[in-house]
């Protein structure tokens, strides 16, 4: 489990300088500037020329930010590599991957340009989009393709066109993609990401679907507008419940710490790693949401 | 009766007006009915060129319009081309704004029709053309405020003011709506003409829509009205207003404004029987929104909502978080349909508004406004008249005095629009002093006037993200860089008045 929130993942168009130079205003956890299926052909260059640009001038502050590329096998892959990997600054987002060796290739272009700019081979981490039937059968190995890999996420569009069938209103036709990315990414010990959900104005289908992948299991989803932020923000901001549940799981670890004791326990009850990691998990989202401000919840 | 002696009522002299005995041939008693009344005695002239040369209209005299017509105002150009045919020369033209529709104007100035002009604003082609140096005189801008107290004494005396009217009686009692049919031209307040009719040496209403007498309650009297010029068409529809304005879906926008409503919560105002007035761009309008939510969540209820009202601020008073509303010019037809049918929802002049005259003034009792600006200096200076290449396009609006009057008053701005940076080192035209701005809200984050220790603390205590105006400014930089000064030739275009009158700034002719 990373302790990187990763809620919301804000698709920004690459060649679109006015979204680009905002794209960190709105909250997002992590913002991805588009170079893909955003960007027409005849602009693919003015998109990673502006990106670029953008990564080097612009002031990241602590967010993540992430680079969708196009495939190596368009052509256009390795070019948006060369630029993007050189800025040391964004995480590579691989469009469309099958399988484990479409990880690698990209890999070994990343760690081939980390050496001829002197950046520190492996530093460059990676993302795996998961957009067919056969990307979703062999989920469990690209997960663990490479220790570069930081989360594989769904993107369901063109999942769901090539199961020739359409998105539902429940998602039912994307309950085994979903389920089968998240069990190859916890098994991998990174992030899932959820599929957009592209009908911006419909705020309560949007919350019904985070509702979902959330219990699911899955860390967030990628988003397309600002105003779908606040929505996926709020299913995610863990209930006073939870909240004290996991302060009084921290505070009976430092309890312990303080009497030497190795056993944790609370409310009679064992202590142990999972029930730590969560905690420490619902802190920090409680952190994020802003309910909870030095060890104090302000949600009432 | 009694033969009556002037001369023996004692200390006759002190009673000047007791000076004629009744003479009963002097009466003769009309009895018309009202129907035949309303047809043959009423203040109805056959038409504009009758009504303008009865009122006395001279060279060089001022005539005055209003702009609740906004960008469906035929009324000025038809008046204007009229006073053109007849010969009139050197007027001056006193709006209490004008926009892009009254371009044709260019020709009259041009031809020595209109030798200056005072308004609120100027846009589109007109605009240019005045920045570009069309005019000998300069352009005075006036507040809403400013306008409406140069009136009351005396600074700005108007001659004849042509005051288009949706519905007008024929003894003068005019509507910014039609009370029976709900076709028609509809404006709603009609709180601008308001103070020209009640100052004006004459005034003319013209309207297309004669109703029948009395068209109660009425926006202006019929004691304030000399000629009535019935007319075709007074306006377009579809440039007037819209049906509703509704709440802007641009997400940098709503980021803004749901920022200024944090502030408008942590700034101490945010209590049960507060003020507010909020603008009509996309992101002030968008904090009554928020506002709305929070008042319900919280059982917080405004006394008043002040200003340009919008659909949104009677939704709130319907749904009782409001309970008057103070309107002096309404900005879609949800507006003008509560002003025209309920009784709290109450239509004030300009200077009822804005006037810096007055300690009752409605804006004095503003505890917050949201306004919004092109342009804010590091010294909390606002612009909202002239754009980054030099050239006028906008509007002082209440913009100085709102700012003045309210406990708090917050300027929204985006860091940057485009290319261009709006918060800078120097506006280009300053319209409001940065001593009467409290707090500017960008998409970056927030700055206090450092006047405003109190509140400032307030802001970060309440976890905004605060920063100081020049950080703000630096962002901007950052991100857009500088961009080359405007060049400008050293002929004053532009006289911009603050709320007393005074100069406050001037404004250049452009470069071509």
């Amino acid at each position: 489990m990373s302790n990187r929130l990763r809620r919301t993942m804000l698709y920004v168009p690459g060649n679109n300088p006015g979204m680009i130079k905002d794209a960190g205003i709105y909250g997002a956890d992590c913002v991805m500037f588009d170079l893909e299926d955003s960007v027409s052909l005849n602009e693919k260059d003015a998109a990673r020329f502006l990106v670029y640009e953008a990564l080097t001038s612009l002031d990241l502050a602590d967010k993540e930010y992430l680079v969708r590329i196009n495939s190596l096998d368009s052509g256009l892959g390795l070019a948006d590599l060369e630029a993007i990997v050189r800025t040391g600054k964004a995480v590579i987002r691989l469009p469309k991957t099958e399988s484990a060796k479409d990880v690698l290739e990209c890999e070994a272009e990343i760690a081939r340009i980390e050496q001829a700019c002197g950046l520190p081979v492996g530093s460059t981490k990676m993302m795996a989009a998961i957009e067919s039937a056969a990307g979703v059968l062999n989920a469990r190995e690209i997960a663990m393709a490479s220790p570069r890999l930081i989360g594989i996420a769904l993107g369901a569009e063109d999942f769901v066109t090539d199961l020739k069938t359409t998105r539902s209103e429940d998602g039912i036709e994307l309950l085994f993609a979903r389920s089968a990315i998240l069990l190859a990414a916890r098994a991998a010990g990174i992030d899932a990401i959820d599929t957009v959900y592209s009908d911006v104005n419909n705020e309560e289908g949007l919350r019904k679907e985070v509702k979902l992948i959330r219990q699911l299991g899955f860390d967030g989803k990628s988003i397309i507008n600002p105003r779908q932020i606040n929505v996926v923000h709020e299913v995610f901001t863990p209930t006073k419940k939870d909240i004290d549940h996991a302060l009084a799981v921290l505070e009976a670890i430092k309890e312990a710490e303080r009497k030497g004791s190795g056993v944790i326990s609370l409310n009679g009850k064992m202590v142990d790693r999972p029930i730590v990691l969560r905690a420490q998990r619902v802190i920090s989202l409680a952190k994020a949401s802003g309910v909870l401000k030095e060890g104090t919840y302000a949600q009432d | 009766m009694r033969k009556i002696d002037l001369e023996s009522i004692p200390y006759r002299e002190e009673l000047h007006e007791i000076n004629k005995v009744f003479n009963v041939k002097k009466v003769t008693k009309n009895t018309r009915t009202l129907a035949e009344r309303e047809i043959h005695h009423n203040k109805i002239v056959g038409s504009l060129e009758e009504a303008e040369q009865r009122a006395g209209l001279k060279n060089g005299m001022t005539i005055s319009f209003h702009h609740h017509f906004r960008n469906g105002d035929y009324v000025v150009n038809m008046v204007v081309d009229k006073l053109a045919e007849m010969g009139y020369r050197d007027l001056v033209l006193a709006a209490s704004s004008l926009t892009d529709c009254h371009a044709p104007l260019i020709k009259h100035i041009e031809n020595g029709v209109i030798r200056r002009i005072e308004t609120s604003g100027l846009r589109g082609k007109l605009a240019e053309a005045i920045s570009h140096g069309l005019m000998d005189v300069p352009v005075v801008f006036r507040s809403h405020g400013g306008r409406a107290g140069a009136i009351e004494k005396g600074e700005l005396p108007i001659d004849v003011a042509f005051l288009g009217a949706p519905s007008c009686d024929p003894y003068g009692n005019a509507n910014g709506y039609i009370r029976d049919t709900a076709e028609g031209i509809m404006c709603g307040s009609m709180g601008y003409a308001k103070s020209d009719a009640t100052y004006a040496d004459k005034v003319i209403i013209i309207t297309n829509h004669i109703v029948h007498y009395p068209n109660t309650p009425f926006a202006i009297p019929e004691s304030d009205v000399d000629y009535i010029v019935k007319v075709d068409e007074i306006g377009d529809p579809a440039g007037i207003m819209t049906g509703a304005t509704r709440y802007t879906t641009n997400p940098k926008e709503l980021l803004m404004a749901e920022l200024a409503s944090k502030v408008i919560f942590a700034s101490g105002r945010f209590q049960d029987g507060f003020s507010f007035q909020t603008g009509t761009g996309g992101a002030s309008l968008a904090v009554t929104r928020f506002l709305k939510d929070k008042m319900l969540e919280k059982g917080i209820k405004a006394s008043f909502a002040l200003g340009g009202i919008t659909g949104s601020i009677v939704e709130l008073h319907e749904q009782g978080l409001i309970k008057r509303i103070l309107d002096v010019q309404s900005f879609d037809l949800r507006a003008a349909q509560s002003l025209r049918d309920n009784r709290f929802h109450h239509q004030i002049s300009a200077g009822y508004y804005a006037s810096p005259y007055s300690e009752g003034t409605a804006v004095n009792q503003l505890d917050v406004v949201v306004l919004s600006a092109l342009e804010v200096d590091t010294s909390f200076n606002v612009n909202v008249l002239t754009g980054n290449d030099g050239i006028i396009r906008g509007a002082i609006g209440g913009h100085p005095d709102t700012s003045f009057g309210a406990s708090v008053s917050i300027v929204i701005v985006p860091l940057t629009r485009g290319r261009i940076p709006c918060v800078v080192k120097q506006v280009n035209t300053v319209v409001t002093p940065g001593k009467t701005v409290d707090v500017v809200v960008t998409d970056h984050g927030i700055a206090v006037n450092p006047l405003r220790k109190v509140l400032r603390q307030r802001m970060i205590d309440n976890g905004l993200p605060v920063y100081t105006i020049e950080e703000l400014q630096k962002k901007a930089e950052q991100l857009v860089g500088v961009p080359d000064p405007v060049q400008y030739t050293d002929k004053v275009v532009g006289v911009v008045t603050y709320r007393d009158g005074s100069v406050i700034d001037l404004i250049y002719q452009v470069k071509d």
